[in-house]
């Protein structure tokens, strides 16, 4: 029993939901073997997984479905040995270098040293080049893009790279003039509605129209998001109700208490409790912006403009020191000491003007 | 990963296929992306840097090489320049004259030392095989120098100054402020600037007769402002445009697409938002235009040129916000969160104006 987000997964560029011509006009591009480097980027859950497997099917057939999972493995000069996950098929390989953490130049250029220098499978001659799919290159060091330029430029045409990132604000743009650049935009919220009745059409499912819409309202242009949603609520309940709660995932929920803890006192021993729940979701993996934005939205549902304006003055200064600095939990918790500062002030000075 | 990479015949030293003197026979059956179907192949099709031309031109007349410099921005035919040179030096022989080291190789301090001493060391004759004169000199290029430590720079010193009998140095970067003041005091230093709007479009122009693909000039003009004088993105974007539409020509609207630029109602309307003072409007525009995928730089490029000439603006309201957008654009490549950095930009909008 599969989840329903790869059940349901389109395999071919006639049956993707939304964003319908520029499905039509990559399975042009792919026409002609000239196609330069290509570099999908779009925020998570709008679907450019699927686009590029669907592209890279066109180009090779369905022998890309026949996925591996193996470990490679890559030695640094100072002898140090990393492993990463790889997932090959015959024609393509996907990486995520950014794994490898600083030692991720090597993996990149081990990676497309050796496949360039092996042709493709000659069988039928289907393509002459192999493809390498990079995954969150935007999260690449700056020190491995600067060693993929002329890299991609030498070997392009025994083999074609696939990039993928959230934003290319992070990626170099010696790398973007070598790309086509392909944005995904996420799907709107009437296009998730629509998949997701879809779906339950297929399953035999009746959704409520106000089921639907509400777990789009809630999954943040995130497909994937809403689909997993929508199956949780299936298994929660089912004959669907159009109030029915919609499970939040864990750590949103987290967060929005955190804030509401903030709000609720403002004093040094309050801010002891805010660092260990920090400390909590930092444990379990939660990214820093992702703390950083619920935090902020929530903070910011109780303060009035010229507040809201300080805040967030406050909040992009130490979200930008945060990446310069090595420790997350100190400008986490120096942004939150700041908001109580200011918080206070505000509280003690509507309590005056009463 | 195995299969992947045994799939197909072994191929030791097969450096030569995707070396350009075989690419010539190849080309007619390999597809290759235009931008290398069109690199210039002789110092003559280098457009716009009439400076190192013409130097080269002189070398190709027998001068002796000094050690240079390139630096300038991306796709404005550094390395397409040094190569097609190397290429007309030394013809046959070019695979034993050139030493080609950049960003990917690894180019530590022993690299520097061994790598290049060892290949400099061996000298060479001033006669080709065939007997035509060439050069007594070989050539090492070290593309991408901007990417090496301050401390491999340093034992280049050494090496470029012991070795000038029989080997000159090429170096290659993006910005020259990153590489060490002993090397560029010797080297001959050239900047390529970006290519300018006429001789983009002459390029341009020609590359869209050889493929047969239908334009009008408005949609080149569009595509030559947007890649700012980058030859090679605008190229890149020519194909892409053509390659995605399938038969028919390209128009003016996908070009817009391809280069990810903002419709400009977009910008439009985040400044009537924030004119209004309405928080919760702007930040439901910045999530939109997120979600959208557009990249937050290119959001502040784009209001900055909006608001520049904007007549109903003070110089203090424009000068407000220009500062505003210098920094965020700073945090923002540091890999600050786009989300926040719009929102503070969005909030100084709205007390501005
Ligand atoms: N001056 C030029 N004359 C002709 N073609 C050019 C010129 N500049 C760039 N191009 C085109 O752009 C492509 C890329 O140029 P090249 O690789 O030389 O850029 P670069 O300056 O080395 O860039 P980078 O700094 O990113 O390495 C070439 O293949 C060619 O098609
Ligand atoms: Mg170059």
């Amino acid at each position: 029993m599969s989840l329903w987000v790869d059940k349901y997964r389109p395999n071919s560029f006639s049956k993707i939901d939304y964003h319908k011509e520029q499905g039509q006009r990559l399975k042009n591009l792919v026409q002609h073997g000239d196609f330069p480097h290509l570099l999908f980027y779009g925020p998570s859950g709008a679907g450019k997984k699927t686009r590029i497997m669907i592209l890279l099917r066109e180009l090779y057939g369905s022998g890309v479905e026949k996925l591996r999972m193996e470990h490679m493995n890559f030695q640094t000069p100072s002898n140090k040995k990393i492993e990463i996950m790889t997932v090959a098929s015959n024609y393509h390989i996907e990486i995520n270098a950014s794994d490898a953490g600083i030692y991720d130049r090597i993996v990149v250029m081990e990676l497309i040293k050796n496949a360039a220098q092996t042709h493709q499978l000659d069988a039928n001659e289907q393509r002459e080049f192999k493809v390498i799919l990079l995954t969150e290159v935007d999260k690449l060091t700056k020190d491995a893009q600067q060693a993929l330029r002329r890299t991609m430029e030498k070997y392009i045409a025994t083999c074609r790279l696939i990039l993928c990132a959230n934003s290319i604000s992070q990626v170099i743009p010696a790398i973007r003039s070598r790309c086509l650049s392909i944005r995904v935009p996420s799907p709107s919220n009437v296009e998730i509605v629509s998949v997701l009745l879809n779906i339950c059409k297929k399953e035999g499912l009746t959704i409520p129209m106000e089921l639907a819409t509400r777990i789009a309202e809630k999954s943040e242009g995130n497909l994937r998001r809403a689909i997993l949603t929508c199956e949780a609520c299936k298994v929660n309940q089912y004959p669907f109700d159009k109030n029915q709660k919609i499970v939040e995932p864990d750590w949103q929920n987290y967060i929005c208490e955190t804030a509401n803890v903030i709000l609720k006192e403002q004093t040094p021993q309050n801010l002891l409790n805010v660092r260990s729940r920090l400390y909590e979701l930092l444990c379990h993996g939660i990214p820093t912006e992702l703390i950083f934005k619920y935090l902020l939205k929530q903070l910011l549902t109780k303060c009035d403009m010229a507040v809201k304006r300080e805040v967030i003055q406050v909040a992009s200064d130490f979200e930008h020191s945060l990446h310069r600095g090595s420790k997350v939990i100190f400008h986490l918790e120096a942004f939150v000491a700041k908001f109580m500062a200011i918080y206070l002030q505000y509280m003690e000075d509507t309590v005056r003007a009463v | 990963m195995d299969a992947f990479l045994r799939g197909g015949k072994a191929s030791a030293g097969d450096e030569a296929s995707t070396s350009k003197g075989r690419k010539e026979d190849k080309k007619l059956k390999k597809p290759t992306p235009w931008v290398e179907k069109y690199r210039p192949r002789t110092v003559d099709d280098i457009v716009e840097q009439n400076e190192i031309v013409a130097t080269l031109k002189q070398c190709l007349q027998g001068a002796d090489l000094p050690h240079f410099l390139f630096y300038g921005p991306p796709g404005t035919g550094k390395t397409s320049t040094i190569i097609a040179a190397a290429r007309q030096l030394f013809g046959d022989m070019y695979k034993d004259r050139i030493l080609e080291l950049n960003a990917s190789d690894d180019r530590g301090i022993q690299v520097i030392r061994e790598k290049v001493k060892s290949f400099s060391q061996v000298s060479v004759s001033s006669v080709r095989p065939d007997g035509k004169p060439c050069p007594p000199y070989k050539i090492v290029i070290l593309d991408e120098a901007d990417s090496m430590t301050a401390a491999a720079q340093a034992a280049l010193r050494r090496t470029m100054e012991k070795e000038t009998r029989s080997t000159r140095f090429c170096l290659i970067c993006n910005y020259v402020s990153c590489i060490i003041q002993p090397l560029t005091s010797r080297c001959a230093k050239y900047r390529f600037k970006p290519l300018s709007r006429e001789t983009m479009i002459k390029r341009l122009n020609l590359i869209c007769l050889e493929e047969k693909v239908s334009y009008d000039t408005r949609t080149l003009d569009l595509l030559v402002d947007m890649s700012g004088g980058d030859l090679r993105r605008a190229i890149t974007c020519l194909q892409s445009c053509v390659r995605l539409k399938g038969e028919e020509g390209i128009v003016y609207d996908d070009i817009l697409e391809v280069t990810g630029v903002i419709p400009d109602n977009y910008i439009e309307n985040l400044l009537d938002v924030c004119r209004q003072h309405n928080y919760d409007k702007m930040e439901h525009f910045v999530e939109e235009i997120l979600s959208k995928a557009y990249c937050a730089p290119q959001v502040l490029e784009q209001i900055q040129e909006i608001i520049i000439p904007r007549p109903d603006l003070t110089d203090a309201q424009k000068s407000h916000i220009c500062e505003k957008i210098a920094v965020c654009s700073w945090r923002l490549q540091d890999g600050a969160s786009e989300y926040i950095q719009l929102l503070d930009l969005g909030c100084s909008m709205i007390e501005v104006l």
